[in-house]
């Protein structure tokens, strides 16, 4: 167990290169130094950068009495690249790539997010056939990314084999993507005004047999874990979030859903193809790490309903609508948002009148769910941070950009 | 899409593009050179729409009415110019007015998400930045945008007291421009380090521009890049 005095002196130890850690003090810290050694039976301990459970390169601050938490304080920004500046100097289309590096685990949804909002400005709608082609990776891409998360999630609390078995099904929608667009994760499967590559002989095909093929695998996921007593004690009642909270935080996607509001952007403004195909938005009441967890696999459910409807009613015609070759949007300003696996993923765009967009500004839906860690965790126990980073499925590459 | 049958908006009126500047003063700027960029035509983009053939003419804002509108002018007059570009609703406001108007939003009119906090930065114009709340309706299914002006090194009042999603998005708005937010309880850098100098998404810092002092110090490369 770390004592006082120890937390204290690695903390006055730190060389120079760990300078760039004691830069940013937080408010917590600052706080402790005030105290005397005496008075306190609090301890600040850093969880991260570098650690397996905070998905990345998440460090947060943990102001603890014994194993309760006090408060934490997120340090983000290890990722950052810039992304919104990188925007500005290239062209509508040569941005494209690049938003698959923020959300990479979802890099369909993202790619989707930034063309539809570019074709808003133009004034052009894809094809139905792009459209519904988008639609069916779209949710292949939501089920990779639940995988993922459930993968991962699950061995943060210390389950090991979904992670086995969530990869290896994975694994079949990598290889959809592979064989329709040549790229596995960041895909830049879309163009602005639709799609690029026309579906490979045998896709419909396929995706049916991956369908058939992951059916019964999410039944397995849930065999191992929704009455699995070690599962439920560990996320049942940890990390509630109620309805109100989660509006005035801004949170959305699955954790909002999971506090009892059905609010999904497929639905409440359909993009893509939504309109066209039947499915439901699965909500929870209580809003706890268990809820999300019973949310995201019904979640799963529904994509799957999605891609059968999908897949067989696909319209023949074009994939790609008149775009100019030189994409030159009018002067003027979109704001367009999708509901991506992790929430509300928004892209604001400013045109010039250039080539280039005068600002492209993310709304990244991690970055604003992240924000309700702190108010997760308050009074909860070291290990149920763990549970939380885990639920608010976030990635760093979005939050940081 | 619902947002746009659900604007109360008429359709584009199809009048001459010269009148699109007089529809809303100052919602557009024009286009302003960024570094490294050839320098385009002097001549605005809009101009040169009705000259392309194949092109459909280009879209312009279009008066936003609504009985929402309506009230908010009637309560605050001339500080609020309302308009609708390509469907989507969003508002000119005084500076003055920030933050009751978003309060009185929120309260009233039922925006209960603030979606995003963004800004942009025109250095040519005086007052530099544009600061842009993105709100949206979870009962009216409704998104609107609302922009005010600021100068440089003015401040603009914080809005974490209405919504606290605002605390990281006003945060990186800081971070990345600059622009400084009274009442925020913890305003500091959230993406780049503390000691970082300059804000980048500011037009004049350049892309591979940074903070050589930092690198120097904080990671020993000797270069600074």
């Amino acid at each position: 167990m770390i004592d006082q005095t120890m937390t204290d002196r690695t903390m006055t130890d730190r060389t120079t290169t760990d300078q760039a850690m004691t830069d940013r003090t937080s408010h917590l810290e600052l706080e402790q130094h005030d105290k005397t050694f005496l008075d306190s039976n609090e301890l600040i301990i850093n969880m991260g950068p570098q650690h397996p459970a905070t998905h990345g390169v998440l460090r947060v601050i943990l102001k603890l009495d014994g194993e309760k938490v006090l408060g934490t304080e997120c340090v983000i920004g290890y990722l950052h690249r810039g992304v919104e500046k990188i925007a500005e100097h290239r062209t509508y289309s040569m941005f494209n790539p690049y938003v698959d590096r923020m959300d990479y685990v979802a890099a369909v949804s993202n790619g989707l997010g930034y063309c539809e909002a570019v074709e808003k400005l133009l004034n052009v709608e894809a094809p139905p056939r792009a459209r519904y082609i988008r639609v069916i990776l779209t949710e292949l891409n939501r089920l990779a990314s639940h995988m993922l998360w459930l993968g991962t999630h699950a061995l943060d609390i210390g389950a090991i084999t979904p992670l086995f078995y969530t990869f290896r099904d994975r694994e079949e929608i990598l290889k959809i993507f592979e064989k329709y667009c040549g790229a596995r994760l960041t895909t830049h499967a879309f163009r602005i005004g639709g799609c690029l590559y026309e579906t490979y002989d045998g896709f419909e095909r396929e995706v049916k047999k991956f369908l058939d093929f992951v059916t019964p695998k999410i039944d397995e996921y849930e065999e191992l874990l929704t009455t699995n007593r070690i599962w439920v004690e560990r996320t049942k009642g940890v990390g509630k979030i109620s309805a109100k909270e989660c509006v005035a935080l801004g949170v959305t996607g699955p954790v909002l859903r999971a506090s009892g509001v059905k609010w999904d952007l497929r639905k409440a403004q359909p993009y893509a193809a939504y309109a066209d195909f039947d499915f439901e938005i699965p909500t929870g009441q209580s809003g706890d790490t268990y809820d999300r967890y019973l949310v995201r696999m019904q979640e799963m459910r529904q994509s799957l309903r999605i891609i059968d409807q999908a897949v067989g009613k696909i319209p023949e015609g074009p994939i790609m609508a008149k775009v100019p070759k030189v994409i030159k949007p009018a002067v003027g300003e979109i704001y367009h948002s999708i509901e991506a696996p992790k929430g509300e993923l928004g892209y604001f765009i400013v045109s010039d009148g250039s080539t280039q967009p005068y600002r492209v500004r993310v709304r990244p839906p991690s970055f604003v769910n992240l924000q309700a860690l702190d108010m997760m965790v308050r009074g909860a126990l070291v290990a149920d941070v763990i549970a939380v980073i885990g639920t608010l499925d976030i990635v760093l590459g979005e939050v940081d950009r | 899409m619902s947002e746009e049958t659900k604007s109360p908006t008429p359709p584009p009126t199809g009048e001459p593009k010269a009148a699109a500047g007089e529809a809303a003063p100052g919602t557009f700027q024009s286009p302003s050179e960024k570094a490294g960029v050839p320098p385009k035509s002097s001549a605005p983009p809009a101009a040169h729409a009705p000259a392309a053939p194949a092109k459909p003419s280009a879209p312009v804002p279009t008066p936003w009415d609504s009985p929402m509108v309506t009230r908010l002018k009637g309560h605050y007059g001339s500080g609020i110019e309302a308009n609708s570009y390509l469907g989507q609703n969003f508002m000119v406001v005084d500076s003055s007015l920030i933050p009751e108007l978003l309060q009185v939003l929120r309260d009233q009119e039922q925006f209960d998400y603030l979606v995003d906090v963004t800004a942009l930065h025109y250095p040519q114009r005086e007052k530099q930045f544009d600061l842009v709340w993105i709100l949206y309706s979870f009962k009216r299914n409704e998104r609107m945008r609302i922009k005010t002006m600021i100068a440089d090194g003015a401040s603009a009042p914080s809005v974490v007291a209405i919504w606290p999603a605002a605390n990281w998005l006003e945060r990186e708005v800081y971070d990345m421009f600059g622009i400084r937010f009274d009442g925020h309880p913890d305003l500091k850098r959230i993406l780049l380090p503390d000691g970082w100098k300059g804000h980048p998404l500011r037009k004049d810092y350049g892309i591979i521009q940074q903070d050589q002092e930092w690198v120097q110090i904080n990671l020993g490369i000797e270069s600074g890049q």
